[in-house]
């Protein structure tokens, strides 16, 4: 029998029963969906994750205060941030290859200007800081090393805080005032979007560090140290100079928990690779499990319609069908079953990541990697649930399926 | 042409009782023969045209149809004969439920690998012979028994076997349509096409047969050559 005529045949018995076909294929359509959605999820968020680790900057390490024990994670003694200014002195003239340096001196505090006032974060930094993390200002100037000598009263804003408080015109030129301290602001960042933590990183206020510890925090150390190298391949031996640097300075030995951590963007991108990875895995895994399910579905269906079929085998094979004619009409069957099933399944999962999208917010990333790779799963499927029914078809006994009722 | 030796049947039932349904028959028909079987229902009528069509395989004996010996053919020869040799009316017509009388008569044309234009001109040629022209795009359940059985002779017909088993071909028409289907068998044996083998239980048309065979008991009775011409 022509190829072609197989196939009509197939299709003809599929139209026949349409809402079983439907059903069936619903199973395909289901997991094929839930693959696709699931894997654009994770991948959506392993994207915002690689673009919010880029940006903190290039070849950056960063020196935190606390450390990771067998207690957990802990903030240093009694949550006292453990860097000081002179331990960021150190590094950069004791480790080498330091390109820039910055401490962050943060602390959560109301700003206000003219009548307005706004709650954020006062983020005390070098002048090096925005060049670190290749965060250029949209207006204005930056606040030089002359102005963290003299604890001078200068601030560059973040887009947020302009936003809020000068309902998006240029503040430059204008004051912001810090506990009632007026800052005469210079610049404006560029926006820069969400932080790993997921926090809004252009709702800031940036002033020197000197001028953060000393007349707004009351404070001699800092949480954070941002380090910059010169180049990638220093980093690992730049982060061991930097831990043995620390704890010679903290005076930290084998039996004293350390109070610091040194970890480098690319630590921190693996970590989070690490979990993303395992995040998408698990959802594929998940979703992999209803393509199943709808394939035991096929077969399942296929056996029925090789039952119900039986007398109809047994009149082609007596009018001249080959056993592999028989085989190969209810492979196209099932084929086509779970083909159509695929095709549908991508629209639904392309559809639902898109909605997801649109309801949650969530970045999603539609691959074309894991749209083929389940199209063709779902076709492979047809043909190894398909395949068990259609031997069956095709290994019937003329005379016995003729006469079967 | 066809050489049937000690050929035995036997059909287990369920409860494990057997059934003899053919006991030790041997037969020789000439090619371009035809042949009337007659004889009471159960005697084994069926059971010997289903061996000869190589749907069935007997438990001893030998059956031998134009130098092939149908028990020791593969499947695939099997299925190439069955295709290419014989054309089958089944005393229950078996036609295909989802198709139009039409595509059933050219079914056996598609599954030999004709092309789709091909084979319904011959089916259409085949339909009109069987005086079905009216009813060739309805579906089985949508036409009466006779017609249905025209449609079963037509499919038999349409790939020009060169054995034809009818199995009580004219049970359910009329004596005008009866005449069609036996002047239809006689033509083809005159152009001396086929050979042709016709169970019937009409005793008034098996003796307008050539030859005519009588059974019982799923063994031959007699065997009147050359009764009517
Ligand atoms: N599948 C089967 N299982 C058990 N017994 C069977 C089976 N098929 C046929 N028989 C028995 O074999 C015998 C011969 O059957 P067969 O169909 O050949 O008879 P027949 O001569 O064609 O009868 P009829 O004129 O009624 O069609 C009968 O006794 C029948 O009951
Ligand atoms: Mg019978």
């Amino acid at each position: 029998m022509r190829t072609g005529t197989t196939f009509r045949t197939s299709l003809r018995a599929l139209q026949r029963n349409k809402m079983r076909s439907l059903l069936t294929a619903l199973g395909i359509i289901i997991g094929v969906g839930a693959v696709i959605a699931m894997v654009s999820i994770g991948n959506g968020a392993k994207a915002m994750v690689e673009n919010q680790i880029a940006s903190l900057g290039e070849n950056v390490i960063l020196v935190m205060s606390g450390s990771m024990n067998s207690r957990g994670v802990s903030s240093g003694s009694g949550g006292v941030y453990t860097m000081t200014i002179p331990d960021m002195e150190a590094i950069r003239s004791e480790v080498d290859g330091v390109k820039a340096i910055s401490p962050e001196a943060r602390r959560s505090q109301r700003v206000a200007a003219g009548n307005q006032n706004w709650l954020t974060t006062i983020n005390g930094v070098a002048p090096e800081y925005f060049d670190l993390r290749r965060w250029p200002l949209a207006e204005g100037t930056c606040f030089t090393e002359r102005d963290v000598r003299g604890a001078t009263k200068v601030a560059v804003v973040g887009a947020t805080v302009v936003e809020e408080l000068f309902n998006g015109e240029n503040p430059v030129g204008g004051t912001i005032r810090v506990r009632n301290i007026p800052f005469l602001i210079t610049g404006v960042l560029t926006r820069k979007g969400s932080s790993l933590m997921g926090s809004d990183q252009d709702d800031a206020v940036f002033v020197p560090y000197t001028s953060a510890m000393k007349r707004i925090i009351g404070t001699e150390t800092v949480r954070t140290i941002h380090v910059q190298a010169e180049q990638a391949s220093a980093m690992p031996d730049m982060q061991a100079q930097i831990t043995s640097l620390l704890n010679q300075r903290h005076r930290i030995g084998p039996e004293k928990d350390s109070d610091f951590m040194v970890r480098s963007q690319e630590d921190i991108a693996q970590t989070a690779n690490a979990t993303s990875k395992v995040m998408t895995g698990l959802l594929a895994a998940i979703a992999s499990v209803s393509l199943l399910v709808g394939g035991i579905g096929i077969m399942n269906i296929m056996l029925v319609s090789v039952t119900e079929r039986t007398r109809e085998i047994g009149i082609r094979m007596a009018v001249g069908a080959h056993g592999r004619d028989i085989l190969l009409q209810f492979l196209v069957e099932s084929i086509v079953l779970s083909c159509l099933g695929g095709v549908f399944g991508i629209l639904v999962g392309v559809g639902t990541a898109k909605l997801v999208t649109m309801i949650t917010g969530w970045n999603t990333l539609i691959s074309p990697s894991a749209i083929l790779m389940s199209f063709t799963f779902s076709a492979f499927i047809g043909i190894f649930f398909g395949f068990y029914p259609a031997k069956k078809a095709a290994a019937l006994d003329p005379i016995e399926a003729l006469r079967y009722e | 042409m066809i050489k049937i030796s000690h050929v035995t049947r036997t059909y287990q039932e369920a409860n494990g009782r057997q059934v003899r349904a053919l006991q030790d028959v041997s037969l020789n028909l000439e090619a371009g023969s035809m042949t009337a079987i007659t004889g009471p229902s159960g005697c084994g009528k069926s059971t010997l045209l289903h061996l000869l069509g190589a749907l069935d395989q007997p438990d001893a004996g030998e059956i031998t149809v134009n130098g092939i010996a149908l028990q020791h053919a593969t499947e695939s020869q099997r299925t190439r004969y069955r295709r290419e040799t014989v054309g089958i009316v089944f005393q229950f017509f078996h036609l295909l439920p989802g198709m139009t009388l039409l595509e059933n008569v050219a079914l056996p044309l598609i599954l030999g690998g004709s092309g789709q234009a091909v084979a319904t001109v011959r089916a259409v040629e085949l339909i009109s012979l069987a005086g079905l022209r009216e009813k060739a795009n309805r579906l089985p359940h949508e036409v009466s028994g006779g017609e249905l059985q025209r449609a079963a002779v037509a499919r038999a017909l349409v790939h020009r076997p060169r054995l034809l088993l009818a199995d009580e071909p004219t049970g359910n028409l009329d004596s005008a349509n009866a005449t069609r289907v036996l002047d239809l068998f006689h033509n083809i044996h005159q152009e001396g096409l086929a050979t042709i083998i016709m169970v019937t239980h009409s005793r008034e048309i098996a003796a307008q047969m050539p030859n005519h065979l009588e059974m019982a008991d799923g063994a031959l009775q007699s065997m009147a050559q050359g009764m009517a011409y």
